[in-house]
């Protein structure tokens, strides 16, 4: 998609010359690029954006590399088994991309909502004079290490789930299957809270600039016909900046299921999956997190724990992938769209 | 013409956007079922006057309104008088085609009455065919209902978001240079609809083209640098103006 550099492949460049021709545009191409200032400066920058791509290239090699003894002995059960012991050498993946997806899934009914509520009050309803500092604040969320949502999690959130949120929930929905169990407060739920607030600002901002680009004469329309604010909002703006909104969602998911240390703190690590967002859990991340030294170098535990974060990386490319899709689509259509 | 045959009135009607004044103590009287043209140099307040008669005006942060703009003797802009219910009442038709490109034809012209509250599927059928009619639009989309509203000509566009405006039947028409993005041939077909549609609408059609005034309005006025300069009967401000200003800018002589 990204075709606006003239790479090797520019068609311009790659037309066919006579061999002597070629030689000659050869040396003139690296003289330029040796000789001249202008020249070494690309060279530098060519060679800075390619380490980029080395990197990649290096870390999923070492993923697959390290990944290699634990899928040689589990097979596919590595990913579909619900077994993780390490001391008899059963590795089965699947309670953590369980818990993973569940506690994502729930962030993301947190969250998603209530972006969408920041995102409509500051785009539409909020004074200038509110809504600016107001969107600022909602970012600055992002710039809370997550270390340090982590222990907040710890002593001050964990208190407020395990009195007042939880005993509320079982008392009013304990029948689900959902919120059975004891109230502790160190669980599935309180991590997602977590992950929730972390990933708010991502989603808000986002669908904040989509519910922007909304023409303001696709809104006069609305208006013009007597349709409220709220109906505006309700009918046409969000039905134009719904797949913005969407993508936001979808690289708010990308951050969730990636979040590391916040979510180890709270959720419990305890290696099993229940639907009981009361209970804990573990998630790809967490459990790397929390068994890493445990995992003595060159053993299968090891392995195990790098063929986590090779199943962890693989779902998380997928979700920022198809995210990125979805922006792109929308900016584009939105560049046709232009007043 | 009596003051109670007037649809629209405005008294000393100031419009601002922050703290620039655009419309400067308009005063004029509309006549139910008749066109009336606004004409004037670009920038003179024609569009910022009439977004003040469906309070449109507002809807833009920072601007203000003053004065009195009466429908049928009330006065819109009075304490207690709902902005929606004004619209509903004022339709309104921009300058380029605006109709929603996430609705199909038949949901761009049932929007309004959706947005009224109305869930009679036989009466919105009803009420879209009517105005599709209306609108000389409906043969050449009836087989068609269901696609997007964008994805049909310019000229379509336009009268397509005015059946949109005509469904909801409301009594008074605003159009801002309704044809300006349009070639000939789709604006003349719209000509003739306003020709059409002031036998039963008070239509206000703002154009900066003085043939178009000519022959669909009954009355014109002519607006400079934010005030009304004259308004007459459109025979008589085109061939025998009353204000110098109005004839030096009919003729092309102005500086
Ligand atoms: N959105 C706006 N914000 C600030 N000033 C505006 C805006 N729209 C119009 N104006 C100002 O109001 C005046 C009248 O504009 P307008 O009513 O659009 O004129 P016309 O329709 O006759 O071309 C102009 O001087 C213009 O600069
Ligand atoms: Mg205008």
């Amino acid at each position: 998609m990204n075709n606006d550099e003239g790479g090797p492949n520019d068609p311009v460049h790659n037309g066919w010359n006579p061999p002597s021709a070629k030689l000659d545009g050869l040396r003139e191409t690296l003289n330029h690029l040796i000789l001249t200032s202008d020249g070494r400066f690309q060279l530098f920058c060519g060679a800075l954006a390619f380490s980029a791509v080395a990197i990649f290239a290096w870390v999923v090699g070492y993923l697959i590399e390290g990944a290699f003894p634990v899928l040689d002995s589990m097979g596919y059960k590595f990913f579909t088994g619900s077994t993780w012991s390490f001391d008899q050498g059963i590795f089965g993946a699947l309670p953590f991309i369980g818990g993973t997806l569940y506690t994502s899934a729930v962030a993301m009914m947190i969250a998603v909502p209530i972006s969408v509520g920041i995102a409509i009050f500051i785009s539409e309803i909020a004074p200038k004079w509110i809504g600016t500092p107001l969107g600022f604040l909602v970012e600055m969320l992002a710039a809370v290490p997550s270390v340090v949502f982590g222990i907040w999690g710890i002593f001050t959130l964990r208190g407020f789930m395990r009195d007042q949120v939880e005993p509320f929930l079982q008392g009013s929905l304990g029948f689900l299957p959902f919120f059975e169990g004891r109230t502790f407060g160190i669980d599935k739920l309180s991590a997602a809270v977590i992950l929730a607030i972390m990933i708010i600002p991502t989603i808000s901002a986002i669908s904040r600039d989509a519910l922007k680009a909304v023409p303001t004469s696709q809104k006069e329309a609305a208006l013009a016909l007597g349709a409220t604010r709220y109906e505006m909002v309700g009918t046409i703006a969000l039905s134009y900046a719904r797949s913005g909104i969407f993508g936001a969602a979808v690289l708010g998911l990308g951050r969730a299921v990636g979040e590391t240390m916040a979510v180890t703190m709270v959720i419990g690590n305890v290696n099993s999956f229940s639907w009981s967002l009361l209970d804990p859990g573990q998630t790809l991340s967490s459990l790397i997190a929390a068994n890493w030294w445990e995992a003595p170098s060159g053993t299968v535990q090891q392995s195990a724990l790098i063929g986590v974060g090779l199943v962890l990386f693989v779902l998380m490319l997928a979700i920022n992938v198809v995210g990125r899709i979805l922006l792109s689509r929308v900016t584009k259509v939105g560049r046709v769209r232009v007043e | 013409m009596g003051e109670s045959s007037a649809k629209i009135e405005t008294r000393e009607l100031d419009a601002y956007f922050g703290s620039n004044k655009a419309v400067k103590g308009i005063d004029i009287k509309v006549k139910a079922n008749h066109a009336t043209a606004i004409i004037g140099p670009s920038g003179c307040g024609k569009s910022t006057f009439i977004r003040c008669l469906n309070r449109m005006h507002e809807v833009v942060p920072g601007t203000r309104v003053t004065g009195e703009v009466l429908l049928e003797g009330e006065d819109i802009y009075s304490r207690g008088t709902n902005p929606v219910d004004v619209r509903r009442r004022v339709g309104m038709i921009f300058q380029k085609p605006n109709p929603f490109p996430n609705a199909s034809i038949f949901d761009n012209v049932a929007y309004g009455l959706r947005m009224n509250g109305i869930r009679d599927k036989a009466f919105i059928q009803e009420q879209v065919e009517r105005s599709l009619k209306q609108a000389a639009l409906w043969d050449e989309v009836k087989d068609n209902l269901d696609a997007s509203g964008v994805s049909i000509s310019g000229g379509q566009q336009q009268r397509l978001c005015i059946a949109r405006a005509m469904a909801i039947e409301p009594e008074v028409l605003l159009m801002d240079e309704p044809c300006s993005a349009l070639d000939p041939i789709a604006t003349s077909k719209i000509e003739d609809l306003i020709f059409d549609l002031k036998n039963d609408y008070t239509v206000i059609i703002v154009t900066h083209n003085m043939q178009q005034a000519a022959r669909v309005a009954d009355w014109t006025a002519f607006m400079y640098l934010g005030e009304l300069i004259e308004f007459n009967k459109t025979k008589r401000l085109f061939e025998n103006p009353e204000e110098e200003l109005t004839e030096r800018y009919i003729t092309g002589r102005f500086g």
